[in-house]
């Protein structure tokens, strides 16, 4: 589904990414794990063509999308659910929602599309009109990955969904995140919150510095004593 | 009172100019951060679109109005291009003085041209009188005021209802997270260049109509003022740049009649001075957080 190979980025002279290659099958929640600046976004953000890679590739379906704009690779199915949220928040939900789907021209499916997203996230159906800003914080995180689904992603980007959630909310979310994938979307997904990660993750990466230095399947990197020590918190 | 009402209407007239103006100041400033300080003269560049196809080619009001209202969309994006697009990642002060160049070029492009000389314009609208009482309304005015409404309503529509509207609204937002959304950023904010500049056309054609006479310098002092209109509006608010203008038109109109007339534009640029003290996001502005 989704191939990277020997990416490098740089932002002005600080060498961000340092020759990462990373795959993910389609079906697969696949996970990118590392501290705090160790180049998770900037992975992320370059996938979707808002950074720009100085060498290597990035494959989708086969396809080299390298030199895409990042509205191109939207319309090639592949959706990105930001860090922080970045909902629209003068906007109401539902003008949230039909931005998501702004290059799609389907409207008897977009409301289908919609209706579906008010089932995955009943609280968003109840507030239609509310200015999406008004949310709270783990609303917003529903409303962004809800606005995400509304593109159809082949392939879904995630970016710390986690962050600055309640730990009960924290499970919700990491269970709407594998429903969304049982139903066919395949998923990268980056983690502080690696244990979480790790336990729904078919398979993971662990980044350092720009660098790959691990991978494996979910459970395999949450048995190995560095990760424990370095990112589970040594239990 | 009678002294007041007139002042009032004549106040309403020219400030609904100068929200057609303003409202370019604020969508620009809404969608790329930048003070276009060459709004001015591309209301400058309308009024003498409408004078040039009026005298000319003799056609009426609302044809002349489309025609520099699109010469004005097209001359707006053109700068957008030439100008502003190469700098939008440097220094917010290197595309500032940008547009103040641009500015200038426009004024003395134009004064080369056409010469310095004042100019007046043809009449187009019926300039009869009606009196209610004291008060003098010219049948001019009554126009002025309802083409810049349906002017603004237009535009309201178009930005809440249309989908490049709601791409302006979502670029404006957060740049980023519109291109996540597949929304081209680049056409966007031609297209918002296109419909301020548009506008602003349409308030030189008006603004001719009014006055009566367009020279090359003419859009200096009203492209401030409807600057400082967007600043009390709240920059960046739609409806906050209709009011400001409207504003900004009577504290004007009620400077000369009550003070004296040489003090009107000091009593605006006073007036910009008292927002930005007490209230410096306007009056519909949001409260602006910077990020850390």
């Amino acid at each position: 589904m989704l191939e990277i190979k020997n990416l490098n980025v740089y932002y002005g002279v600080i060498h961000a990414l340092k020759d990462i290659s990373l795959t993910v099958n389609e079906g697969e929640i696949v996970t990118l794990i590392g501290a705090n600046g160790a180049g998770k976004t900037t992975t992320l953000r370059t996938i979707s063509g808002l950074n720009k890679a100085a060498s290597g590739q990035i494959l989708l379906e086969g396809r080299d999308i390298t030199g895409l704009s990042a509205p191109k690779r939207v319309e090639m199915r592949l959706s990105q659910v930001p860090e922080g949220r970045r909902i629209f928040p003068t906007m109401t939900i539902v003008e949230n929602l039909e931005m998501g789907a702004y290059l799609r021209k389907d409207k008897a499916e977009i409301k289908e599309d919609m209706e579906h997203v008010y089932e995955l996230f009943p609280i968003l159906g109840d507030r239609k009109k509310q200015a999406a800003g008004t949310l709270s914080g783990g609303e917003q995180q529903m409303l962004a990955m809800g606005r995400a689904l509304m593109s159809r992603p082949k392939i879904l980007l995630m970016d710390e969904p986690s962050m600055g959630l309640a730990p009960l909310l924290v499970k919700e979310i990491f269970n709407i995140i594998k429903n969304i994938n049982s139903e066919g979307t395949t998923i990268l997904l980056i983690e502080q919150n690696a244990k979480m990660a790790l336990s729904i993750a078919d398979r993971a990466y662990v980044i350092e510095t720009g660098s790959i230095v691990m991978s494996g399947t979910g459970e395999e990197l949450s048995k190995s004593d560095e990760i424990k020590k370095a990112y589970l918190g040594g239990d | 009172m009678n002294q007041f009402l007139q002042q009032l209407v004549n106040g309403i007239s020219l400030g609904s100019i100068y929200a057609l103006v303003a409202l370019g100041y604020t969508m620009v400033y809404g969608i790329i951060k930048l003070i276009n300080f060459a709004h001015g003269d591309v209301y400058m560049v309308g009024a003498y679109v409408g004078f040039a196809v009026t005298t000319y080619a003799g056609i009426g009001f609302i044809p002349a109005l489309i025609i520099s209202m699109l010469s004005c969309a097209l001359l707006g994006i053109v700068i957008e291009k030439v100008a502003y697009k190469p700098l939008r990642n440097s220094a917010r002060i290197a595309i500032l003085i940008t547009a103040i160049g641009v500015s200038l070029l426009l004024e003395y492009v134009m004064m080369y041209f056409v010469g310095a000389e004042v100019r007046s314009y043809p009449k187009l609208l019926d300039d009869s009188v009606l009196k209610f009482g004291n008060i003098i309304i010219n049948i001019q005015q009554i126009y002025i005021v309802f083409t810049a409404i349906a002017l603004m309503l237009l535009l309201q529509f178009v930005v809440k209802n249309t989908k490049i509207g709601k791409a302006m609204r979502a670029v404006s937002a957060d740049r980023d997270a519109a291109q996540l959304m597949g929304i081209r950023v680049d056409s966007t904010i031609s297209f918002t260049f296109a419909i301020g500049s548009a506008l602003a056309g349409a308030g030189g054609v008006l603004v001719g109509i009014y006055y009566n006479s367009i020279d090359p310098l003419m859009g200096m002092m009203p492209g401030l003022k409807a600057f400082v209109a967007a600043v009390f509006g709240g920059i960046g608010s739609i409806p906050g740049a209709m009011i400001g203008g409207l504003s900004i038109g009577i504290l004007e109109t009620l400077v000369s009649g009550y003070g004296n007339s040489m003090y009107r534009d000091a009593a605006v640029f006073a007036f910009l001075i008292i927002i930005l003290i007490l209230k410096p996001s306007g009056i519909l502005g949001k409260n602006t957080k910077e990020k850390v």
